[in-house]
Order: structure tokens, then C-alpha cells, then sequence
């Protein structure tokens, strides 16, 4: 599997803690934090950071969409509000799968730390499952709400909803087909240092989902099914 | 089969963007004709396009960033003189393509002019400044130089192929709704600037993560030069409210596409929500901007003054604080929806405050400049221009701020005089002097200083004479966006204008020919030392153009001024140039993944503008794939030996020793 | 430059720069303000928004003018220390003395954040102070009691109606001298701003909300109104006069207006609000009652838009709902879709 890799010179192989070695030049900064006495960090830690960067931004991205909601909540023009149309058991069970899959995915990295191919793979795999089975009800729920009439173009409430929980759903869906291809590529490239990196990153961004769902579970559909 | 794409959307009968188009079009088919005549497309794959040198990037970042002023230019020219044209008359553009150009002069200069460049500029110092190779993620940092050159080539699309946005360069709801705005002109600007605005956020992340993480030895925070804090500030500005902007531009999208009910008049859409959204971006991004450049000036400032920044500390704790208090300020864009007293005192006081932030940086580069020995080279005249205009801006924005006269000044040619005043003063100033600084570290040769104290002059000049009148004209009630002009002692304040921006021409053309002249003259311009202002940041360590692996070494970093330091050291100690031992170093490969990823998102943007559903699937396909082909490859550096580094270092350290001698 | 501008109303350099609180004069201070205006001076002659014929712009005149001596104060000095420093520590100019070390001073950086901090505590108070004292929606206090207009933005013209007289007209606003005015404002379709230079204070009116301004004329004459906010293709056209006419004339007016012709009722007004372009004044004798109050609660459906653009004819209209046609266009109690 990673024959290929170790004979080419500048190759990606694992256990090389920075391959681009940017700026290690002069031997220090190995194991350097960034913080500016020891040069620059290693490659592992600037990606999990720029990552953590980026779900950042992708959080407050969610809170304009959050922000949209609240505002238009209540503008039900006359159509159906939030406990006319949320079934509950429904988002439980979705909630309980999202949080499993996470869970499992935690596994799956720690699988990984231990180079456990068989079992890396085994949990990533659940995880997929999980997430796509949350995925088919969310797709239900919202066909069902359109074939009641209440799709995003019955009032300003429904739009806010669609979109904001459309988003995340959308986000599940990218992380399904990212996760996807990272199980092939593990399978045929092995534990390499970039698809660990990458392996990391996932990790980050699945937790951040769950994280907009317990928000989404709360400020949507508990306090929408209040009456 | 191709959605609503048919020859109606091509303007037979306007013959204005007609020609102009065909001019455009006629250049680039020159342009592409000369390179393959002469050959030049291997070497410009090789060695541009695909890229990742944050050096290259940053190159490719201010010529995009240069076409792209230039167009927004001829617009502005078009709409001063279409509004002396037009007193009691139609004028020369009717209100459909007045109503464009506006647009896509607002649209161009900020996303595709003044972005670029600074993004340009701070793709190729801050790596540099900080003493280290590249930026965190080279490769991202390629995907988004091309994601933001694939945004301006659909606005530029929309010149010839259906039309462009009507509705100023923010599109308010509820004027861009559906109802109101059936044309593509709209979807056009959403899908731009939605895939300019990805590449955009992406180095916001990479630069933040660049600086944070990524610094030479001994380069802490408060040794970091001025620019690299004021990068940092505008990159976290980015971070932070891009995604409010991708949000705003993607419910009103939702809007026009699939029948959401966002800002729209009817269902309970709320359009105050969308100038709530779009400014609490457009704030911010007002900084994202100027920061930048006043890093440029910092640096400026101090190189030219021959001293060490006043107030360093005070200065990063300013910016800083324009940094968190710009997103406490956004309603004053709207204090004139009647929000209420105490909420419109609330901002407008808020409003202010960021001025003491600004303030305290004008009076620390005053305090620069104070026991200095001050060369008046190029960068430093825009340096001083900034100075003296930028704080009239900042007076009128105060103004602007206070509620009672907003609510006479509000959408009136003042506040086109104020924010062009502090835009063109403090960014576009900065992107010139930041552009004379460093363009000999990036080419090995300086400008031509006549020419660039000639464009200095005519386009200092000739932007106090468009603007001086505009706020006139603005406190005698003009409102902005007239297509023609109905009362007349407006009118020769326009003409005035009118001339000023003839004069600015002038300036554009001596810009131009600066370069021309420049790059004609190279030998006798050449600099040899990689120090030609006798800088005092890392940057200027290196040799000029910097090799691919910019330090040979990473420096080590002793002080607040990290080369001054070291040149200082260097003297005192007789340092004889002994040649260190080399390590060989790796390098990041290049990648066509940026070039391919943007052509991908290209076709997505227009297949989505024109309704083609199939060729969007297809361009989503092949931008998934072009990744997973990027993510499959196995060799992802390459190395540079000890041997290559001694020989490349060798020359570069005698000029150097040269250039000391000459001057001791 | 005067002969350009023809007669001038405002008589130059008697601008009295009233301090929050005092009303003192200050001639000699003033003198430098009005030298820097010299150019704005000229502006107040066109009929701009120095030049202001009552007391809700001359508010916003004296708060302006205030908050630009404050600034100045500090600005000036800034701006000709900046061209002194740089021109005196030239490289050549062997009598400055070299420095390098002056790089920090915490007297200096003492100064510097409470230079920019004191001016704008002042600023401040001039802000808080001003905003309420003109907030838009603050009654006018005047011997004469007030008179309602309502305001509609249409596409693209400005619809007024005078809910007391049952009147309304069209690109043309009548107000009589030195009598309250309390509009409330409303628009058909996209966002404009209701502004009139020589009165004060511009006001956003927006689908589906109210807003209010209060606004005086002093004397009679005939001003300039537009609209102040981009609003479309017509937009250019989009002004209107404004005749303040004594109050007897404004009864005569009301009164010969009533007499007869067109009436403004529901359908009327569908039609009205379709897209036209620089539409001359015109007025209605009669005004359906109620009228207002169903365009701001979206009784009647918002105003349609055009139907062309390039790469317009939209093959997915979003809306189902669509602008509903009711059998008696001219009900107005008829909800819109769903809302």
C-alpha cells in the first residue's frame, strides 16, 4: 500500500511530522508550539489549527442563519408554525443518531492512532451509516412537510427553517461524501502523515456538527414544539 | 438545453458594452495569440499558473487586482461624464445601463480591485516579514487566488452575456428580488461573489494560521513588523465575517431561486433583515481593507523615515481595536429607518469611537516621522498624500456618524465624496506606495521614480478635484445614483468634477507608463543588494526577486525589527560573510488543482446564472474530482539540495557585502 | 461663481455656531469655520441642506456645522503638523536633529489616545443629544395644530394623500407655512427615502411598515424633494415639488381640489402603482378611507415589478402565491396569500 510512496524521493510517508518542512531549515522547530520561540509549528499542528480556523468561520456562518431564524420565527403568514409540524421522536432519534456517529467516529481516530486498519476502517464506515441514516429522515421530514404544503415558499418561518436546517443537512451530506472518499483513500494509500492530518480534520468537523445540532435541537424544534 | 441562454441575451442593440466588449474580447485574443506565439504557455503553467508560491500568487493577485481597477476606472469615468452629459437629458447611457455600471463599479473596485490587491500584498510580505518559506496551505492559497480570478471572470461575463446587477453594489432586498429584478444582471453578482467570497475566507484561514503558527525563531508577537499585525486584524476580520456575507448572499439566493421568503415583501420575508446582515459584513469589511494598508504606511513610514515605528505597542493595540469595535458599528449605514433615538445614539457613538483607534495611528506615524531623516521616495509621497487627505475621510465619516446630519447626508454625494475619500486615500494609496515598495523585492529592479512621482502628483491631484466638488454637491442635497441631472447649480460642480477626472487619467497613464518605462529600463534599475530602501524587516534579508525557498536559513530573530537588527549586528561585528552550512530543504510541488478547481467553479457559476442544471452537475463532479485527484498524489514536495542553496546563496550574500562596503 | 448660482436666499457669513446647552455667539472663532466653509457656503445659496427653511433642518444644519468645529479643532492642526514634520526632518535639512532613538514616549502615547478619546466623549454628547432631540418621529411643537400626510413610494413616483382632507396628489407635495406636518410613510414595492433638502431629516419608506417624520416649513416658496434612496431604472426621475404655500391657500387648494375629477380608490391605486417614468403632478379629488393602512398591511398586495431584463421571463416564478387578483378590486380588507 504504501510501497509506492516510501521510493519516490519527497514522498508523503508517514511518520514524518512535516513534510513541507517549511521553514525548518536551521533544525529548530521541531515540536515547535508557533508561539515564536522555536520557529514554526509542525505541519499536524498548523492544519488542525487553520481547520479550527475555518470551522470558526463556518460556526458564525450558522449564526447568521441562527440570526435569520429568530428573526422570522414567527412570520407564519398564516400557515403552519413550528408545533403544528415537528414531530419530535422523530428529531430524538436523529439526535441519537448524530451523537452516536460521533461517538464512533471518535473511535475511529483512535483506531487510527493505533495504525488499526481493520478497525479505523470498521468505525468510519459506522459513522457514514449513522450519518446517512440521519441524513434519509431529515429528507423525509422535510418531503413530508413539503407534500402538506409547507414547503420554504409558504412563509418567511418555513424558510428560515428549510435553510437553516437544510444547511446542515447539506453539511452532513459533504461530510458523507468526504468521509466516503477518505475510506477509500485510507484503504489503498494506508496510514499516510497526510490522511491522518485529514483524518483529524474530519474528526474536528463531524463534532462541529453535532455541536450546531444540539443548537438546532434546542432553539428549533424544542422551543418551535412548545406551544 | 441551455436554460435561458439565447441570442437576446447578447446587446445588439446597445452599442456602448457592445464595442466595448469586442474590445476586450479582440485584446485577450491578442494577448492569448502573442503567448503562443512566442511559446510562453509551458512556461507560464509551470511557473505561474500552478503555482503555490505565495510569491507567484501574490504577483498574479495585484495583476488581477490592476486589470480589474482599471475596468472599475473606466466605469467611474463613464458615470461622471454621463451626469454632465445628462443635465435635462437623457445623456449617453440609458438608466438600464447607468444602472450597471454604478454596480459593477462598486462590485469591481471592492471584491475584484481593492481586495486582490491586498490580499496580493499580503501574500507575498507576510511570509517573507515573518522570516518563514510559505504560507500555511500553499495550495489552498492557489485554489483561492483562482476562485477569486474565476468571480471576476463572470462579472466580466456579464458585459457581453446578459447583463449586470441594477441594484448598486449591494443588492437590498427588496430591489433584488425576483419581482424586481428579473434579469440575470442579480444572479450574476450572487454566484461572483459567492465564489470569489470562498476564496477570499479560504485566505483569511490560511493567513491567520500563517502568522499564528508559522514564524521564524525568536519572532514573537510584539516582535512581528506592523504589517504582519494589521494582516493578522484584517485576516481575522475575514475569518469572521465573510460567512455572515455567504450566508446573506445565499438566503437571498434561496429567495430568487427557490421561492424562500427572506427579504422578500410578502410571506413575512423582512428585507431591513438583509441591510442588517449585508452590513454587519460590510463593516468590517471596510476594514478588512484599510487595515492592510495602514500596515503598508506603518512600514512606510518608518523605512523612509530612517526610524524604528513610534509607539509600536500602542499601535498593534489600535488596531486591535478597530479590529473588535468594527463590528459593533453597522447601523449607521441605516440610521435613516427610523430606528429610534437612543438606538441610532447607541451607534453613532459606537461610530465615533472607532476613530480614536485611527486617530491614535495618525498622531504615532506623525510621531515617526518626528527626529527622522525623511527621503521623499515614491511610497513615501502616497505615504503623506494618505496622511493629509485620509483624515479629512475620517472627519466626514465622524460626521456622517452623528445621527441629525446623517439625516441630511445619507445617500448623498457627500457620502460618495466621504467613503471614496477614505477608500481611495487610505486603501488605494496604500496599494500603490505598498506596490512601489516591494515591487524591486519582487522583480530585482525599482520603478522608474519620475513616473511614479508623476502619477503620485496627477492622481493626488485629480482626486481632491472629483471629490471636493462631490461633497458639495452633496450638501447642496444631490443624492447619488442619478442617471441625469435636473437642478443646476449642481451642474458645475459636476463639470468640475468631470475634470478632475481627466486629471486622474493622467495619473492612470503615468502609472502605466511608470511600469512600461520600468521594466524597459530593468538593468539600470536593477538592485543587487535585495535592500534597496535600506529596509528593516525580513523581507528585505533576502536576495531580490527571493528564491522559491525564500531564506536559505530561517533568520533569527533578536528584536522588534528583525533586519535592522541583524544588518546593525552585522556591522559592528565585522561579520567576515563566512557561509554557513546548508541543510537541503523541501518544497511544496506545484499543482494545477487551484487553476482546475476555478475552471470548475466557472462553469458552475454561469451553468446557475443561466438555469443550465446539467453543466452545474457537471462542474460540481469535476470540482469534487479535481480534489480527490489532488488528494490521491503521492509526491507532494519537492527538495532543494545543500549544494543548489550554497551556489544560490553565494552570489546573493557577496552584493551584499559589496553594497556594505560601498556604503561604509 | 454667484451669477452661476443665481440669487442666493441665505445671507452669507452670519452662521451662528450654537455649543450644546449655550447659545453663545463666538464671532471670532467662528471666522476660521467660515473661511473652511467658504465653498459649503455657497452650496446653502442652491437650496441645499445649509440653506434650511425650517426648524427640523436647521437642527440638523446646527449639529452638523457643531460637530465639524469640534473635529476641526483637532484635524487642522493634525493636517499642518503632518505636512511641517515631513517637510522640516527632510534628509536634507542638516538642522533637524537625527533621532532614531525617539521611538516611544509615554507622555506622547498618554496624549495621543486622550487627544482622539476627549473629542469624542464631546462628539458624543453632541450625538446623544442630537439624536434625541431630532428624533424623526418627535412632534414638532407650533401654535398651529398638525396636519397628516401619508406617503406612498411608488415605482416611480411619490403618492400623497391627505387623510383629513380626502385628497391625495401626485409628485407634488402641498404643506402650508408654519404648520406641523406628520407624515407617515409608506412604499409599494422597493426601499426609497422620503427627502427634502431644505426641510430636514430623510426618512426610509419601506413594503409593509409604517414610518413617521415630522417636518415645518417656515415660509412659503417651492422646494425640491426626491427620493434619496436608489430604487430602479426610474429612480432618476423620482422628485417632486414641494409647494408651502400660507395655510388659507392650502384650504383654497384643498378645497377647489374636492370639487371634482379622479378618485383614488383600491383599484385606482393597483394601477397607479404599476411601473412608470417621470410621471408630471396630477391629483385626486377623492381618497378611499383606509387606503394607507392597507397598503402598509399588505392588503393590497405589493406593487408588481417589470417583466423584462436581460435573461429576464423567469422560468420558476418562486412565488405561488403570486399578486392575488380579487373579485372586487376595489376591497382592500382582502387578505394577501397567506399573510
Amino acid at each position: 500500500m504504501s510501497a509506492v510512496s516510501g521510493a519516490l524521493p519527497g514522498a508523503i510517508s508517514p511518520g514524518r511530522p512535516d513534510p513541507h518542512r517549511l521553514g525548518h531549515g536551521s533544525g529548530h522547530g521541531h515540536g515547535a508550539t508557533g508561539h515564536g520561540e522555536g520557529g514554526p509549528a509542525s505541519k499536524f499542528v498548523t492544519v488542525a489549527y487553520g481547520f479550527w480556523i475555518f470551522l470558526l468561520s463556518d460556526i458564525i456562518m450558522f449564526s447568521a442563519f441562527f440570526a435569520a431564524y429568530a428573526v422570522l420565527a414567527k412570520e407564519i403568514a398564516g400557515g403552519p408554525a413550528g408545533r403544528d409540524l415537528f414531530e419530535l421522536p422523530r428529531v430524538a432519534i436523529q439526535t441519537g443518531l448524530l451523537l452516536t456517529s460521533s461517538f464512533t467516529c471518535g473511535l475511529g481516530s483512535l483506531a487510527s492512532h493505533r495504525r488499526d486498519m481493520v478497525w479505523t476502517q470498521i468505525w468510519l464506515l459506522v459513522t457514514g451509516i449513522l450519518g446517512a441514516a440521519f441524513l434519509i429522515l431529515e429528507v423525509q421530514e422535510f418531503a413530508g412537510m413539503i407534500e402538506e404544503g409547507a414547503g420554504p415558499s409558504r412563509s418567511a418561518f418555513l424558510s428560515a427553517f428549510f435553510a437553516l436546517v437544510g444547511c446542515h443537512g447539506l453539511h452532513v451530506g459533504m461530510g458523507l461524501l468526504w468521509l466516503g472518499t477518505m475510506i477509500a483513500q485510507l484503504w489503498v494509500k494506508g496510514f499516510r502523515a497526510d490522511i491522518l492530518r485529514r483524518l483529524q480534520c474530519f474528526n474536528l468537523f463531524w463534532h462541529a456538527l453535532d455541536i450546531i445540532w444540539i443548537a438546532i435541537f434546542t432553539l428549533v424544534y424544542l422551543l418551535g414544539a412548545s406551544p | 438545453m441551455l436554460g435561458k441562454l439565447d441570442w437576446s441575451a447578447i446587446p445588439f442593440d446597445e452599442p456602448i458594452p457592445l464595442i466595448a466588449a469586442l474590445v476586450v474580447f479582440l485584446a485577450a485574443i491578442g494577448v492569448l495569440a502573442w503567448i503562443t506565439v512566442k511559446g510562453f504557455w509551458p512556461y507560464l503553467w509551470r511557473e505561474w499558473i500552478t503555482s503555490v508560491d505565495h510569491k507567484r500568487i501574490g504577483v498574479m493577485y495585484v495583476l488581477l487586482a490592476g486589470l480589474m481597477l482599471l475596468r472599475g476606472f473606466v466605469d467611474a469615468i463613464m458615470m461622471r461624464t454621463q451626469q454632465i452629459a445628462a443635465v435635462h437629458g437623457p445623456g449617453y447611457l440609458p438608466p438600464d445601463h447607468y444602472d450597471q455600471i454604478f454596480s459593477a463599479h462598486g462590485t469591481i473596485m471592492i471584491f475584484f480591485g481593492a481586495m486582490p490587491f491586498m490580499i496580493g500584498l499580503m501574500n507575498f510580505v507576510v511570509p517573507l516579514q515573518l522570516g518563514v518559506r510559505d504560507v500555511a496551505f500553499p495550495t489552498l492559497n492557489s485554489v483561492s487566488f483562482w476562485l477569486t480570478a474565476s468571480g471576476a471572470l463572470l462579472v466580466n461575463i456579464s458585459l457581453v452575456i446578459g447583463e449586470f446587477a441594477r441594484t448598486g453594489w449591494l443588492p437590498y432586498a427588496p430591489l433584488s428580488e425576483l419581482d424586481y429584478s428579473p434579469g440575470v444582471g442579480v444572479d450574476y453578482y450572487l454566484w461572483a461573489i459567492q465564489i470569489s467570497g470562498v476564496g477570499t475566507l479560504m485566505t483569511g484561514v490560511n493567513l491567520v494560521a500563517t502568522i499564528l503558527k508559522m514564524r521564524a525563531p525568536g519572532m514573537g508577537y510584539l516582535r512581528m513588523p506592523m504589517f504582519c499585525w494589521t494582516s493578522l486584524a484584517a485576516n481575522l476580520l475575514i475569518v469572521a465575517a465573510f460567512p455572515i456575507l455567504t450566508a446573506t448572499l445565499a438566503m437571498l439566493t434561496l429567495d430568487r431561486y427557490l421561492g424562500f421568503h427572506f427579504f422578500t415583501n410578502g410571506a413575512g420575508g423582512n428585507p431591513m433583515m438583509f441591510m442588517n446582515l449585508i452590513w454587519a459584513w460590510g463593516h468590517p469589511e471596510v476594514y478588512i481593507l484599510v487595515l492592510p494598508a495602514f500596515g503598508i504606511f506603518s512600514e512606510v513610514f518608518s523605512t523612509f523615515s530612517s526610524k524604528p515605528l513610534f509607539g509600536y505597542r500602542s499601535m498593534v493595540a489600535a488596531t486591535l481595536f478597530i479590529c473588535i469595535v468594527s463590528f459593533m458599528v453597522w447601523l449607521h449605514h441605516f440610521f435613516t429607518m427610523g430606528a429610534g433615538a437612543d438606538v441610532n445614539a447607541a451607534f453613532g457613538i459606537a461610530t465615533s469611537i472607532i476613530a480614536v483607534g485611527t486617530g491614535v495611528k495618525v498622531y504615532n506615524w506623525l510621531f515617526t516621522m518626528y527626529g527622522g531623516r525623511i527621503r521623499f521616495d515614491t511610497p513615501m509621497l502616497w505615504a503623506i498624500g494618505f496622511i493629509t487627505t485620509f483624515t479629512i475621510g475620517g472627519m466626514t465619516g465622524v460626521l456622517l456618524a452623528v445621527p441629525p446630519a446623517d439625516f441630511m447626508l445619507h445617500n448623498s454625494m457627500f457620502l460618495v465624496a466621504h467613503f471614496h475619500n477614505v477608500i481611495i486615500a487610505g486603501v488605494l494609496f496604500g496599494a500603490f506606495a505598498g506596490f512601489t515598495y516591494w515591487f524591486p523585492k519582487a522583480f530585482g529592479f525599482r520603478l522608474h521614480e519620475g513616473w511614479g512621482k508623476a502619477a503620485f502628483w496627477f492622481t493626488l491631484l485629480g482626486f481632491i478635484l472629483v471629490f471636493l466638488p462631490l461633497y458639495i454637491v452633496g450638501l447642496q442635497g444631490m443624492t447619488r445614483r442619478l442617471q441625469h441631472i435636473e437642478i443646476d447649480p449642481w451642474v458645475p460642480w459636476l463639470i468640475v468634477a468631470a475634470c478632475g477626472i481627466l486629471v486622474m487619467i493622467v495619473g492612470a497613464a503615468c502609472q502605466i507608463t511608470q511600469l512600461v518605462v520600468s521594466i524597459r529600463h530593468r538593468d539600470e534599475l536593477r538592485d543587487e543588494t535585495g535592500d534597496p530602501w535600506d529596509g528593516r524587516s525580513l523581507e528585505w534579508s533576502t536576495s531580490s526577486p527571493p528564491p522559491s525557498f525564500n531564506f536559505a536559513r530561517l533568520p533569527h530573530v533578536g528584536g522588534e525589527e528583525a533586519y535592522w537588527t541583524i544588518k546593525q549586528r552585522r556591522i559592528e561585528m565585522q561579520d567576515s560573510g563566512e557561509e554557513p552550512a546548508y541543510e537541503p530543504i523541501e518544497m511544496p510541488k506545484n499543482s494545477p488543482t487551484g487553476f482546475v478547481a476555478a475552471f470548475f467553479a466557472t462553469l458552475v457559476g454561469f451553468a446557475l446564472i443561466w438555469h443550465i442544471w446539467w453543466l452545474a452537475i457537471i462542474g460540481l463532479v469535476g470540482a469534487y474530482a479535481t480534489f480527490v485527484v489532488f488528494a490521491w498524489r503521492d509526491v507532494a514536495d519537492y527538495e532543494v539540495s545543500a549544494e543548489e542553496l550554497e551556489r544560490i546563496e553565494r552570489a546573493g550574500r557577496a552584493a551584499w557585502f559589496k553594497h556594505r562596503e560601498e556604503l561604509a | 461663481m454667484r451669477m452661476v448660482l443665481g440669487p442666493c436666499p441665505a445671507a452669507t457669513g452670519d452662521y451662528v455656531i450654537t455649543t450644546i446647552g449655550t447659545n453663545m455667539k463666538r464671532a471670532g472663532s467662528s471666522g476660521l469655520i467660515i473661511l473652511l466653509l467658504g465653498t459649503t457656503e455657497l452650496a446653502g445659496c442652491a437650496g441645499g441642506v445649509l440653506d434650511p427653511q425650517g426648524p427640523v433642518g436647521a437642527g440638523n444644519r446646527t449639529i452638523l456645522l457643531n460637530s465639524l468645529a469640534v473635529m476641526l479643532v483637532i484635524v487642522i492642526p493634525t493636517i499642518v503638523a503632518a505636512l511641517w514634520f515631513a517637510w522640516w526632518f527632510r534628509a536634507s535639512n542638516t538642522r533637524a536633529k537625527y533621532d532614531p532613538a525617539f521611538t516611544y514616549s509615554g507622555r506622547i502615547e498618554l496624549i495621543v489616545w486622550s487627544i482622539p478619546t476627549l473629542t469624542i466623549l464631546f462628539l458624543g454628547g453632541l450625538i446623544y443629544y442630537g439624536s434625541h432631540q431630532l428624533d424623526p418621529r418627535k412632534p414638532l411643537s407650533s401654535t398651529n395644530s398638525p396636519i397628516e400626510v401619508q406617503v406612498v413610494a411608488l415605482d416611480w413616483k411619490w403618492l400623497f394623500i391627505y387623510p383629513d382632507q380626502q385628497i391625495a396628489s401626485v409628485n407634488e407635495l402641498v404643506m402650508p407655512a408654519g404648520t406641523p406636518v406628520r407624515f407617515r410613510l409608506t412604499s409599494a414595492s422597493v426601499m426609497n427615502t422620503f427627502f427634502v433638502p431644505q426641510l430636514g431629516s430623510m426618512i426610509y419608506a419601506m413594503n409593509g411598515m409604517e414610518s413617521e417624520l415630522n417636518l415645518l416649513a417656515d415660509k412659503p416658496g417651492v422646494l425640491y424633494g426626491q427620493s434619496a434612496h436608489y430604487s430602479g431604472d426610474g429612480f432618476s426621475d423620482m422628485n417632486f415639488r414641494v409647494r408651502i404655500v400660507p395655510p388659507e391657500a392650502f384650504a383654497q387648494w384643498t378645497a377647489g381640489l374636492r370639487g371634482g375629477g379622479q378618485t383614488l380608490n383600491a383599484g385606482a391605486y393597483r394601477e397607479l402603482a404599476r411601473q412608470s417614468q417621470d410621471v408630471a403632478p396630477f391629483a385626486f379629488s377623492h381618497v378611499q378611507p383606509g387606503l394607507f393602512d392597507a397598503v402598509v398591511r399588505q392588503f393590497l398586495p405589493p406593487a408588481p415589478g417589470p417583466n423584462e431584463g436581460r435573461g429576464g421571463n423567469p422560468r420558476v416564478h418562486p412565488d405561488p402565491l403570486g399578486p392575488a387578483t380579487p373579485a372586487d378590486p376595489n376591497a382592500i380588507h382582502e387578505r394577501h396569500g397567506g399573510g
